[in-house]
């Protein structure tokens, strides 16, 4: 008999937090060449088209970049959330409501045409995001609910309010009923400008922007400070006056926010108007990016590439090779399955041992 | 007409129940598996793949349950041996699930699939109105049945049942005795595995006779809700189930009616009512503390 059996390291591994989610990445190229080969294509083949070819062009590039920056932005949130112990999963609901309350402007006053509308749509969807979210905070500090289950429950609601939104209310009178709202005019847009060859909106710079920004404050501001004590012991963060309760209301208000301008940009540069559907489910995979960015900023950026890279070699893999885009759901998955065990080894040594062995220690 | 109502509320609530009893005992023994909606997902599509390549709804059912079993090995693995946050593996799983799930089952998508038919007591199920409803169900809603006062005898009546009891709210100490905490949890993990995946399966071979990607459409969550709704008691997660099954129901007769509510308001009535659920059983702090078992969530490394 053969075990694994866990030693707890003296005191965290820093070579193992750089190289955990390198080797998670390796563990999950190597899962899909196993796939592609039981599909009956040569494993490297499989694993060019999916996790390179998409970016050998101009046109990867900018598709990546396009995929990436809600990611990151979500992400962001979303870590701070986790790193202070507040389990919000509901991401994908507050995009939507966030993008439906950003929406207000070019849907209800299509004649207000003017240059402010562009920022007051941003601040408006951030605004609907982060009331969206206080709701399962709120529950949570007031009645110490669950709020994985409560900020989940409401993405489901969120998702049909926008269902009823599209084909109700806001259904426009031109769409030949289909379920869609009036096209946003030139300022309720975000028009792409050739930086170098490729085609970049204004979100891309704003997700780089808000990395830069909460890389700083994690690392150097009392903000920050409280974020990770709250999140490792709330015991320890009441006697240094901080509150558990301000801080979840905070993780997710903040997080709400960033889900919103997400939402909100997404539907400005790609779609230009509401319909049912707005999001593949960026709420969701952030929260895969989250993690194997290590909850750190900078790692979100990387990870939010890698994972984008995964929606794009989906997409590759159905015109190349045949194969189902889905592909790119389960290679995310077993990629978070990979983080999170590849992150055992920052606290523990890993050994093998047999039955006999495991016997003598105890002797 | 109400011999109709309670008899769809029946199959509503059914793989609810079926998801919920896997989730407590899992949740007793000190873990919390948030991948209910992957596994239960795994279970339909698993369910109907081999219902529709055997022909079989029974064994497409034993295949859903081991569909369940084989991914809640996965999360067993990551959280048990290798001490990953649970809460984090938990919706790892869910993502898999949901997206191998879809791979699998998109060679079925509008394929007609092969209805699991109710076990008829000839005599007793021609009786009227109780006669359909006790007598002319199908083989899984008598095994919810039996699931619950299984479980709950085992739980409460069992040495086996106190020994996971104990692993779930003081696990240091059930280790010092000498039980095996990790073979424990994994057991549970198993057991909560196969009822989710009997319960998907419950959804595409006896509810819809049919694959539709994500078609668990967030039971799986419910299914969670239910059991701190429960307070991990065995019988009040099957009230429970009920409740959640009669608001669905009310929810599709509402909309036949027409009373000028969108249907969208009201499919939403479902997760509303989770939420509220929620809330009103949080309120009862000293209850909910009481009956939480105190491991719940965390890791454990045996000291060698």
């Amino acid at each position: 008999m053969m075990r694994l059996e866990l030693v707890k390291r003296t005191q965290k591994s820093r070579l193992m937090s750089v190289l955990s989610p390198v080797i998670a990445v390796a563990l999950t190229v190597v899962f899909a060449g196993i796939i592609f080969a039981a599909q009956g294509h040569s494993p490297l083949t499989g694993i060019w088209y999916f996790f390179l070819e998409p970016i050998t062009s101009l046109w990867g590039v900018e598709q990546l970049i396009t995929k990436a920056t809600p990611l990151v932005i979500i992400a962001l949130g979303l870590s701070v959330c986790y790193l202070s112990n507040n389990w919000n999963i509901g991401a994908e609901g507050q995009l939507t409501i966030g993008a439906i309350a950003g929406s207000i402007l070019p849907i209800l006053f299509p004649d207000f045409v003017s240059p402010v509308v562009l920022p007051l749509m941003l601040l408006m969807a951030m605004a609907g995001g982060a009331l969206f979210a206080l709701i399962p905070a709120k529950l949570k500090t007031i009645f110490g609910t669950n709020e994985i289950l409560t900020s989940l429950m409401l993405v489901y609601c969120s998702n049909l309010f926008l269902d009823w939104m599209v084909r109700g209310p806001w259904r426009s009178p031109q769409g030949y009923n289909f379920p869609i709202t009036i096209d946003f005019h030139e300022w309720a847009v975000l028009n792409a400008v050739d930086v170098g060859g490729i085609y970049i909106n204004l979100s891309a710079p704003i997700a780089l922007l808000l990395v830069i920004v909460l890389a700083v404050v994690m690392r150097s501001t009392l903000k920050g400070f409280e974020i990770r004590v709250l999140g490792q012991s709330p015991r320890a963060g009441s006697f240094a006056g901080f509150s558990n309760r301000r801080m979840t209301a905070f993780a997710f208000a903040l997080s709400g926010a960033l889900a919103g301008l997400a939402g909100m940009m997404v539907v400005m540069s790609e779609i230009g108007k509401l319909q049912p559907v707005i999001s593949p489910g960026y709420g969701f995979t952030a929260i895969i990016v989250a993690f194997l960015g290590r909850l750190n900023p900078v790692g979100i950026l990387i990870a939010g590439l890698v994972i984008a890279s995964s929606y794009l070699g989906g997409e590759a893999i159905q015109t190349s090779l045949q194969m189902s885009s889905k592909l790119a759901t389960v290679i995310q998955g077993v990629l978070l399955f990979f983080v999170l065990a590849a992150d055992t080894l920052i606290l523990y040594k890993v050994r093998l041992v047999t039955a006999r062995e495991g016997e003598g220690a105890h002797a | 007409m109400l011999e109709a109502i309670i008899l769809t509320i029946i199959t509503a609530a059914t793989p609810l129940l079926l998801a919920a009893i896997g989730e407590l005992v899992v949740e007793k023994s000190g873990v919390l598996n948030l991948g209910v909606e992957g596994m239960m997902v795994m279970g339909a599509v698993a369910g109907f793949a081999v219902t529709i390549s055997t022909g079989s709804p029974l064994l497409g059912i034993v295949g859903g349950a081991i569909a369940g079993m084989l991914v809640s090995l996965i999360f067993a693995f990551v959280t048990l041996t290798l001490v990953a946050n649970q809460v984090a593996s938990g919706l790892a799983l869910t993502l898999f699930g949901l997206g191998l799930s879809g791979l699998m089952g998109e060679s079925f998508v509008g394929q007609p699939g092969i209805k699991l038919q109710s076990l008829d007591v000839p005599g007793l199920t021609s009786l009227p109105f109780v006669g359909k409803i006790l007598f002319g169900q199908d083989i899984l809603v008598y095994l919810s049945f039996a699931a619950v006062f299984a479980v709950s005898w085992f739980l409460n009546r069992t040495r086996a049942g106190l020994i996971l009891r104990a692993v779930g709210d003081n696990h240091t100490s059930a280790h010092a005795l000498g039980y095996s905490v990790i073979g424990v949890r994994y057991l549970a993990v198993i057991f909560g595995g196969a009822m989710a995946g009997l319960g998907g399966a419950y959804l595409s071979v006896a509810y819809t006779p049919l694959w539709v990607e994500n078609m668990t459409a967030g039971r799986g969550w419910i299914a969670l809700a239910l059991v701190v709704f429960a307070s991990w008691m065995p019988w009040r997660a099957a009230i429970g189930a009920y409740l959640f099954g009669a608001v669905t129901v009310l929810q599709f007769h509402a909309q036949a009616l027409g009373l000028g509510f969108p249907s969208q308001f009201l499919a939403m009535l479902p997760y509303l009512a989770t939420v509220i659920v929620l809330v009103a059983i949080s309120g009862n702090r000293r209850a909910t503390l009481f009956n939480t078992p105190a491991s719940l969530g965390k890791s454990f490394v045996p000291d060698r």
